[in-house]
């Protein structure tokens, strides 16, 4: 299993029609593919990833594109792809709020 | 052996009790179903209460500042920690906070500087790496990674997998192989501080447990001083085999604890559901569910208690707590199945908390050496030297 989401990115519109109640991980990017926000649809949500990346996506005016997975492990999956994220660029990525970071113990990796 | 608590005992335990449902159970409402850690102003906050009840850092014997509270009661107390959501994995969310790694109390005065005092303020994190891909249960034989002398170093290469809690440490055990002649007495274990240049986490291992992951971990040259071996060369595996038999009699608990909380709703639940005109609680089939969860843990709790109570007066207890992990994990397993069986649909929910802990209960049976294992422990026990 790769460590970093590597599927193709969709324009949020096309990806949130894809999308049902599933449980899961996203990532949102800008208009370079840069990753901006990590977030994750786990089992408190309504509505799984179609709302959650919805909701996401209003919140961050620069998110055009985005891409997901779905998995029931979102708990550990959030987490590594956060980790990874850091790893790759000495920080996390720039829309996920300080505030909901420091809710959470992470990790460091250094994925191959 | 005494079947009753004493007075202090049962003083102890209902403090505990109390903690839990007053305390974590109201929390653990508003966070995700597969949390493991409490945000951090909570924890701060719990974390003062159990050192005003006297009860923080358990495990860390009376020299170093810990309770003095026997492993019998201690065991009683890990019980009760568990009955909680997270609690299989994360009883109480760590704010009884812990020794961390027992082995770091046989260390040298300089290493207990380093490590253990860090860890018991709570500064520092350890993590215990011994299994590798080829094999947990038989580190004499599974353990490839290599340590070879280099002046007043050693150089470590290889890895581990199914390792706790490596992600967030500041440094670990880790055993590697020194001689590759002598087997069993060809490991030594160093202490690795995380930031050494060569260590590396490599991924998350997802499993059924989405919380308290397992990672994967590479060594690549890791060059760690000689004043790092814990105790003495090549003498590694009487460090990993004591802290292997120890940590059964608390696995046993946390399992205990799940299954006591799962049958405890589950006798809250039936009277109260109706089918067909009646309530649950009046089905046989029902009963007989209740009357098996009941056995299972009676028998999990007593075997669990003996190998706690020949711990404590210092006498041999490998058979008994390879008893106790294997009977109390099997046991959780069958106690939560049955509950989910009898809360229907909701059983199977993540509304209610039987759901995780079928998962991570599932793991119970393979972490800290599998039912065949312990078997295997318990023949050897019972037949001698010829099964050695």
């Amino acid at each position: 299993m790769a460590t970093r989401l590597t599927k193709p990115w969709m324009l949020i519109a096309d990806a949130v029609k894809r999308l049902h109640g599933h449980l899961g991980v996203f990532e949102l990017a800008d208009a370079d593919d840069n990753v901006i926000y990590i977030g994750y649809a786990g089992a408190s949500s309504q509505f799984g990833l179609r709302a959650e990346v919805s909701a996401a996506a209003q919140d961050i005016s620069s998110a055009v594109s985005a891409r997901y997975e779905v998995t029931s492990a979102y708990h550990s999956r959030y987490r590594e792809l956060l980790m990874a994220h850091t790893a790759d660029y000495g920080e996390p990525p720039a829309c996920n709020p300080p505030e909901m970071l420091r809710q959470i113990t992470l990790g460091k990796l250094s994925p191959s | 052996m005494n079947l009753e608590l004493t007075e202090e005992q049962d003083m102890i335990v209902g403090i505990v009790r109390r903690y839990v449902r007053e305390e974590i159970l109201p929390l653990e409402i508003g966070l995700d179903p597969d949390a493991d850690e409490l945000p951090p102003e909570d924890k701060a906050r719990l974390i003062e209460k159990t050192k005003q009840m006297g009860l923080y850092g358990l495990d860390i014997p009376p020299a170093y500042g810990g309770p003095d509270i026997d492993l019998v009661t201690r065991t009683l107390i890990a019980i009760e920690m568990s009955q909680h959501r997270a609690g299989l994995y994360a009883p109480c969310y760590g704010t009884f906070g812990g020794a961390g790694l027992a082995q770091l109390f046989e260390a040298t005065d300089a290493q207990k500087e380093r490590y253990l005092y860090p860890v018991l303020r709570g500064e520092k994190r350890g993590f215990f790496g011994l299994s590798e891909p080829s094999g947990g249960s038989d580190p004499a034989r599974a353990i490839q990674t290599k340590a070879v002398r280099d002046g007043d170093d050693w150089v470590i290469n290889g890895g581990k997998l199914w390792i706790s809690g490596a992600d967030k440490a500041d440094f670990g055990l880790v055993f590697a192989r020194t001689d590759s002649d002598k087997g069993r007495n060809g490991v030594t274990c160093f202490i690795v501080d995380t930031d050494t240049p060569g260590f590396h986490v490599r991924r998350i291992v997802h499993t059924l447990r989405s919380a308290n992951y397992a990672t994967e971990l590479q060594f690549e040259d890791m060059r760690v001083p000689a004043d790092n071996i814990l105790g003495e060369l090549n003498r590694g595996f009487a460090i990993a085999n004591d802290r292997l038999t120890r940590q059964r009699i608390p696995y046993a608990a946390g399992c205990i604890g799940v299954a006591v909380k799962a049958h405890e709703m589950a006798l809250e639940y039936v009277p109260q559901r109706e089918t067909f005109g009646a309530p649950l609680s009046t089905r046989q089939a029902i009963q007989w569910m209740l009357v098996d969860n009941e056995i299972d843990i009676k028998q999990s709790i007593w075997i669990t208690l003996e190998a706690a109570a020949k711990a404590t007066r210092g006498e041999p207890f490998r058979k008994e707590a390879a008893m106790a992990k294997l009977v109390a994990s099997e046991a959780g397993g069958r106690v939560v199945d049955r509950c989910m069986q009898m809360f229907g649909g909701l059983g199977v929910a993540k509304d209610l908390p039987f759901e995780r802990w079928y998962r991570e209960m599932r793991i119970r049976r393979i972490g800290e050496g599998p039912s065949e294992v312990q078997r295997h422990i318990i023949a050897r026990e019972l037949l001698g030297a010829s099964l050695r």
